[in-house]
C-alpha cells in the first residue's frame, strides 16, 4: 500500500509531548515519535496502557500541540485543529440531546448544508452502518455497539480524508468488536481513507491494519517497532485470525510488546504506590 | 403492592387521621377536650370552610393572584438564572469578580427582603414576584453555571473535530447542556416560586392564598387557616404535576431514572 507515489496523509516528525504537572514538574508522555501514514493506508498503534497512544492521536488531531517536533498533514504544517480528520473517540461522544439521525446530520448542518439534504444523507449513512430504522432514537436508547455505529456515521458523513480512532471498540464485548471491525473494514474498503487506529489489542491491530506500530511503555514513550501486515484483503476479522501468517506475525510482535506491557504494569503500580 | 390496594391504604391513612382529629376535637376524654376546637378546629369545619370558598367563588381570585405571582417569579427568575449562569460559566473572569457577591446574596435569608420589596414595589403583586425571583434565580443560576462548566470534554472535543465554531459549540453543546440542567432544577424552582409568592402575601398584601391565611390567623379562625393550608398544598401538588408533564416532554433524550422499590 505504502507506495512512494502516494501522498503522506499524516506525518509526525520527532514529536515530543509534555504536560506540566504540579508546578515545575514536567511529565513527558511521548518522546521523539516519528510516524507517517500514507493516503489510504490503515495504521494501527499498539502499546501498553498509559503509554501515550491517545496523546499521539490527539497531536495528529490538533487537539494537543507537541512541545517539540512537527506535525504535517498532506505536507502542510498543522496549525490549530486538523480539518482533514474525523475523530472517533473512545468514550461516548455523541450529543445526548440529539437523536441518532440529528447526531449524524450535524456534521453537514454546521457546514451550512440545508437540513433536508443533511437529514437525507444522514439517513443513508445510518443505513450503511446498519441502523436505518433507529434514526429517531436518542443515544441512551441505543446499545454501546449501536452508539459506536452512530459515532462512525457521524464522522464519516463529513468525508474526512483521515480517520483517527482512539480504541473505538474498547468498551464493547468481544463479538460486537468483531462485527464492528468488519463493518469498519467494509466501509474503509469502499472508500480508502488514511486511518490511524489506536488499540491495546494486538490481535485487533493485526487483523485490521496494513501496518502495526508498537509504542514503548511511558513516560517518555517511543515508537519501537513498525511491522507490515501482508495479509490479503478483503479480510474477515474472525477468519484472518486462523491463518498461519497471522500467528507468526503475532508471535513476532508480541515478543517485543510483552516486555513493554510488563514495564507498563510495573510503572503504573509504582505510580499507585507513590500516590 | 397492587395499585388499588395501595390507593386503599393511602386513603386509610387520611381517614384514620381525620377521624382521630374529629373525635378528639368533639368528644371529651376524661372530661377534657384533647384538641380544643378553638386551637385545632375540626375536619368538618375545615371542609365546610373550603366548600364555602369554592361555592361562593371567593377563592378563585386568591388562587389566580398566587398563581400569577408564582408564574411571573418563576419565568423571570429562570430566564435571569439561565442567562447569568451561562454568561458566568463562559466568562470565568466575570464569574471570579462577582463570586463573593453572589455568595453573599445567596447566603442572605430572602424573607428579610420582603419588607424592602414591599417598600419599593408596593403591596401589589410585584413585591411578591420580586421575592420569588430572588429565590428562583439562585437555584437556576447555580444549576446552569455548574451544568455549563461540566460539559463533557469528550463531547466538546467531538464538536470541535466535527468542525464547530465557538458559536456553534454554544448553540449545539453548551446551550442544550445548560437547559437540561435548568430543567433538572425545575421542581425545586417552581416550589420556591410559590414559596416566594405566599410568604410575600403573608407579610403584607391584599389578595392571594398567603393573605387569606394571614387574615384568618388575625381573627383566630383556625379552621380557615387549616383550610388555606389544604388549598395551598393541593395547589402546589397540581403545579408540580404540570411540571412533571412538561419535563417528560422536554427531557425525552435523558435516560429514565432507575425505579427502586
Amino acid at each position: 500500500m505504502a507506495d512512494t507515489a502516494e501522498p503522506v496523509a499524516v506525518a509526525l516528525d520527532n514529536a515530543t509531548v509534555a504536560f506540566r504537572v504540579a508546578g515545575d514538574r514536567v511529565y513527558t508522555a511521548v518522546e521523539r515519535a516519528s510516524l507517517s501514514v500514507a493516503h489510504g493506508e490503515f495504521v494501527a498503534i499498539v502499546g501498553p496502557t498509559g503509554c501515550g497512544k491517545s496523546t499521539l492521536l490527539n497531536v495528529a488531531a490538533g487537539l494537543l500541540k507537541p512541545a517539540a517536533g512537527a506535525v504535517r498533514i498532506f505536507d502542510q504544517p498543522l496549525t490549530g485543529l486538523n480539518r482533514d480528520a474525523g475523530y472517533l473517540f473512545q468514550a461516548d461522544a455523541l450529543f445526548p440531546w440529539k437523536t441518532a439521525i440529528d447526531n449524524v446530520a450535524i456534521g453537514l448542518e454546521i457546514k451550512g448544508a440545508p437540513r433536508a439534504m443533511a437529514l437525507e444523507r444522514a439517513q443513508g449513512w445510518l443505513t450503511s452502518v446498519g441502523l436505518g430504522a433507529f434514526g429517531n432514537r436518542y443515544p441512551h436508547m441505543l446499545s454501546g455497539g449501536q452508539r459506536k455505529r452512530v459515532g462512525l456515521a457521524q464522522v464519516l458523513i463529513r468525508d474526512p480524508k483521515i480517520l483517527l480512532m482512539d480504541e473505538p471498540f474498547g468498551p464493547l464485548d468481544a463479538q460486537t468488536r468483531q462485527i464492528m471491525g468488519n463493518l469498519l473494514l467494509e466501509l474503509w474498503t469502499a472508500d480508502r481513507k488514511a486511518v490511524l487506529f489506536v488499540t491495546h489489542d494486538l490481535e485487533e491491530a493485526i487483523a485490521l491494519a496494513d501496518r502495526v506500530v508498537i509504542m514503548s511503555a511511558g513516560p517518555g514513550a517511543r515508537i519501537i517497532g513498525d511491522w507490515k501486515v501482508a495479509l490479503p484483503r478483503p479480510r474477515d476479522i474472525s477468519e484472518v485470525r486462523m491463518e498461519k501468517q497471522f500467528h507468526e506475525l503475532h508471535r513476532e510482535i508480541w515478543s517485543v510488546l510483552k516486555d513493554e506491557v510488563m514495564k507498563g504494569y510495573a510503572q503504573s503500580s509504582l505510580a499507585a504506590e507513590a500516590s | 403492592m397492587p395499585r388499588l390496594t395501595l390507593l386503599f391504604w393511602q386513603l386509610m391513612v387520611a381517614v384514620v387521621a381525620l377521624s382521630l382529629w374529629q373525635f378528639f376535637a368533639t368528644v371529651p376524654v376524661f372530661g377534657r377536650m384533647l384538641l380544643p376546637p378553638f386551637f385545632f378546629s375540626t375536619p368538618v369545619d375545615v371542609a365546610s370552610q373550603i366548600y364555602k370558598w369554592f361555592a361562593t367563588g371567593v377563592i378563585w381570585k386568591h388562587l389566580m393572584i398566587t398563581l400569577w405571582e408564582s408564574v411571573l417569579a418563576f419565568v423571570i427568575g429562570s430566564v435571569g438564572g439561565v442567562l447569568v449562569g451561562f454568561w458566568f460559566a463562559r466568562q470565568p473572569r466575570v464569574a471570579a469578580v462577582f463570586d463573593p457577591y453572589v455568595k453573599m446574596m445567596n447566603a442572605l435569608p430572602r424573607v428579610v427582603l420582603a419588607p424592602i420589596f414591599a417598600l419599593w414595589l408596593g403591596l401589589g403583586i410585584w413585591s411578591k414576584v420580586a421575592l420569588g425571583v430572588t429565590l428562583v434565580f439562585f437555584i437556576v443560576f447555580f444549576n446552569v453555571y455548574q451544568g455549563v462548566k461540566e460539559v463533557s470534554t469528550t463531547v466538546l472535543d467531538n464538536g470541535r473535530m466535527l468542525g464547530m465554531s465557538e458559536r456553534q459549540l454554544t448553540r449545539h453543546v453548551y446551550w442544550p447542556s445548560a437547559l437540561s440542567w435548568m430543567f433538572s432544577s425545575l421542581h425545586t424552582a417552581v416550589g420556591f416560586a410559590v414559596v416566594g409568592a405566599v410568604v410575600g402575601e403573608y407579610l403584607g398584601s391584599a389578595a392571594g392564598l398567603g393573605y387569606l391565611i394571614q387574615q384568618a390567623e388575625g381573627v383566630f379562625d383556625v379552621g380557615a387557616v387549616f383550610a388555606g393550608m389544604f388549598v395551598l398544598s393541593a395547589f402546589v401538588i397540581l403545579i408540580d404535576f404540570g411540571v412533571t408533564l412538561v419535563e417528560r416532554r422536554l427531557l425525552v433524550w435523558r435516560p429514565a431514572p432507575v425505579a427502586r422499590d
